[in-house]
């Protein structure tokens, strides 16, 4: 068993509404409630769900971006949420953050080169010679070069900016990297590249990963575990394997019935989610996911689910009806075609090839 | 798909050699450049590329909505049943536009008119179009809401955008571009800016109002799940020009040009681990810096000399597949 990098428990993050110097809150918007996980080094926890449910407040409030409401962060036993601003500066060089936009998480008016710097000094990585070398090293990690090093953000395509957020990322060694949605503003063969560069510097350094998306195929291949959220609440928590072969909570099942897959005439909608999510101002009593889903009972409106152990393969699931048979919710693609396997074929026969002449 | 879709053989729309410029301060680029294809009634054609290969801007030059300038229309033809777009006057077009042929955008936050009720935006589209009584422009406001089942809607019609949610912005939107039974639905990115659950409701309800009303649908989209949940033909773009054309089976089944192989082996699989997810290697060409032959040469590892210095012509492979690849089949290449 891997060492434990990170432990939440019970996390929770409430944001007042109303409220101001003389006037009483008027109102809660439960963004992230009772949220607990663990994740060990070189490991992926995917945090998945759709907009407004939680996923990337939870990720804020483990960096302590937003004071948590509730509930204990620990990163490698240490505890985020009552250490003092200066411990919490020298404690943030283990964990970094990489985030959605690449056009608006680096500075236009500062160079790579500057910008990999600055946590480089504010933490003490290195200095003088030593860090110019490690910003060269951090540019051919992520698949840049040392020219790149001198030019502005504007200047590179958004693949490339979401490389320099990833070695900005990495500038200071950290054990924990929170992505969030990394790769959703990117194009798919450019998203590609970034998965597996993520991947490769997680096995090669050992990395923790938490991996916020809504993209449930990206999940699919980059987690090892996933946790599910549905109005701030983890709905169902498994091993990536098992969670997309037995989906238990319906949720889980509408979520990736709905994925659009690229097989035509596989259609695999078979309990879709009705209607839309529920504002988090005031979610329905109950399980959250009642007013929507097709199995809900009266139990379901009167008593919330608690997250429960379902199964003997480890998957945590917050349902009244987890034990009950479920459909099938993933029709098996057929597999590649003969003629599509052969093209490949020859494309990376084409590739391997011109690599061994760039390499001579 | 509709039953009468085979009664005449003549598309409904067609799209000739469409060239279209952007006067930038680097000088005049061009974002299409010789798309063409056809779209017959009560299909749904599917164009699918990457940011920045002109599949909006086609969409957009179709409906006659490129501000000229900086854009420029610099050739080709735009046919809809068999009258040119391009060339009729802009009164003709405006008849067109929202009348027989509907739009759908990406973002419907922006696209509905805040200070309006939803009822009163189509109603004021109904009006436009020639329905003289506002009672019953009303009703079938109404009724258009309940087609794309929009939760009471006799009561939602006298709503602000501001109090739907994404999901039923779109269903809005979807009521508006079909409010004078079109022949023709663009739909430019629908459900990208929406949840993957309120995504599979919104094409559910296009796939099922084509089904009903016959309307051909031209939709634009980067995402190939999205392409054959719902697509008949496909077309991929790439820098501005079509690569490939076919039928969504044939498509998926034995993709083409090795661009579209390339897309569709670096899309993660639902279903399974798989291996380490294939990539394009390197990024599209910026268009100041387009190459002299195929625009993808640069990335592919089949390129040659004639790849580099000719642009392939989109040929006819077999029956009715084209392709615009010099090397294409592939298969044919022998190691």
């Amino acid at each position: 068993m891997k060492p434990l990098v990170l432990e939440v428990e019970s996390l929770t993050k409430h944001f007042p509404l109303g409220g101001g110097m003389f006037r009483k809150v008027k109102n809660v918007v439960q963004a992230v409630s009772d949220v607990s996980f663990t994740v060990a080094a070189g490991e992926t926890l995917a945090i998945v769900g759709e907009s407004g449910c939680g996923k990337s407040t939870t990720g804020r409030a483990i960096m302590r971006l937003l004071e948590p409401t509730a509930g204990s962060v620990k990163l490698d036993g240490e505890e985020i949420t009552e250490m003092s601003p200066g411990k919490l500066q020298a404690a943030r060089r283990n964990m970094q953050m990489v985030f959605q936009d690449p056009f608006g998480s680096l500075n236009p008016r500062m160079t790579v080169r500057e910008t990999l710097m600055e946590p480089i000094l504010l933490h003490g990585v290195a200095s003088g010679e030593r860090a110019q070398k490690w910003v060269t090293d951090l540019l051919k990690t992520v698949g840049l070069s040392e020219h790149h090093a001198d030019r502005y953000p504007h200047e590179f395509s958004g693949g490339q900016r979401q490389r320099i957020c990833i070695a900005r990322a990495l500038s200071t060694r950290p054990r924990l990297i929170v992505c969030d949605e990394p790769v959703s503003a990117l194009d798919v063969s450019v998203q590609a590249q970034i998965v597996n560069l993520l991947q490769d510097l997680q096995q090669k350094l050992g990395l923790a990963y938490v991996f916020i998306s809504h993209d449930l195929s990206v999940v699919r291949h980059i987690a090892d575990r996933v946790a599910v959220m549905y109005l701030g609440r983890i709905v169902e928590q498994a091993p990536a394997e098992q969670l997309f072969a037995d989906p238990r909570h319906p949720y889980t099942r509408a979520l990736i019935s709905a994925a659009p897959r690229p097989v035509p005439g596989l259609r695999t909608a078979v309990e879709a989610a009705e209607g839309d999510a529920p504002s988090a101002l005031n979610p329905p009593s109950g399980c959250a996911f009642h007013p929507r889903c097709p199995l809900a009972t009266a139990e379901c409106s009167q008593a919330r689910p608690e997250l429960r152990q379902v199964g003997d393969g480890g998957a945590l699931v917050a349902c009244h009806h987890a034990d009950e048979p479920a459909p099938v919710v993933l029709e098996t693609a057929p597999p590649a075609s003969a003629t599509l396997s052969a093209r490949l074929g020859v494309l990376a026969a084409a590739r391997a090839a011109a690599a061994e002449t760039a390499k001579a | 798909m509709s039953p009468d879709s085979q009664a005449t053989d003549a598309p409904l729309l067609e799209v000739k050699d469409l060239q279209i410029e952007f006067k930038t301060e680097g000088g005049v680029f061009r974002a299409v450049d010789g798309v063409s294809f056809s779209l017959k009634r009560g299909a749904t054609l599917g164009v699918v590329g990457e940011s920045g290969c002109g599949k909006s801007v086609t969409s957009l030059g179709i409906m006659g909505l490129i501000p000229t300038p900086p854009g420029r229309y610099a050739g080709g033809e735009v046919l809809f049943e068999g009258r040119n777009l391009l060339t009729m006057s802009a009164r003709e077009r405006r008849a067109l536009r929202g009348g027989r042929m509907g739009m759908i955008f990406q973002e419907p936050m922006t696209s509905l008119n805040p200070v309006y009720t939803i009822g009163d935006q189509i109603i004021e589209s109904l009006r436009a179009h020639g329905e003289r009584n506002r009672k019953a422009a009303r009703d079938r406001a109404i009724e258009l809401l309940d087609l794309v089942r929009l939760p009471s809607p006799s009561k939602r019609v006298d709503d602000f955008p501001h109090q739907l949610s994404g999901g039923q912005r779109q269903r809005v939107m979807i009521a508006l571009a079909l409010a004078n039974d079109p022949e023709l639905l663009i739909a430019d990115e629908p459900t990208t800016a929406l949840d993957v659950t309120i995504q599979a409701q919104i094409l559910d309800l296009m796939r099922d109002l084509s089904d009903r009303t016959g309307a051909a649908i031209m939709l634009i989209t980067h995402d190939l799940g999205v392409v054959a949940e719902t697509c008949d033909e496909v077309v991929v773009m790439y820098a501005g020009k079509v690569v490939e054309r076919a039928s969504a089976r044939d498509l998926f089944e034995a993709p083409m040009h090795p661009y579209t192989l390339g897309l569709m082996a670096a899309v993660p699989r639902l279903d399974e681990k798989g291996s380490r997810l294939e990539t394009i290697p390197g990024s599209v060409p910026p268009p100041w810096a387009m190459p002299k032959g195929c625009r993808f040469a640069s990335r592919c590892p089949l390129a040659t000399q004639q790849c580099r210095m000719e642009q392939p012509p989109l040929r006819q492979i077999g029956d009715d597949r084209l392709v615009a690849c010099w090397r294409a089949p592939i298969e044919e290449i022998a190691a």
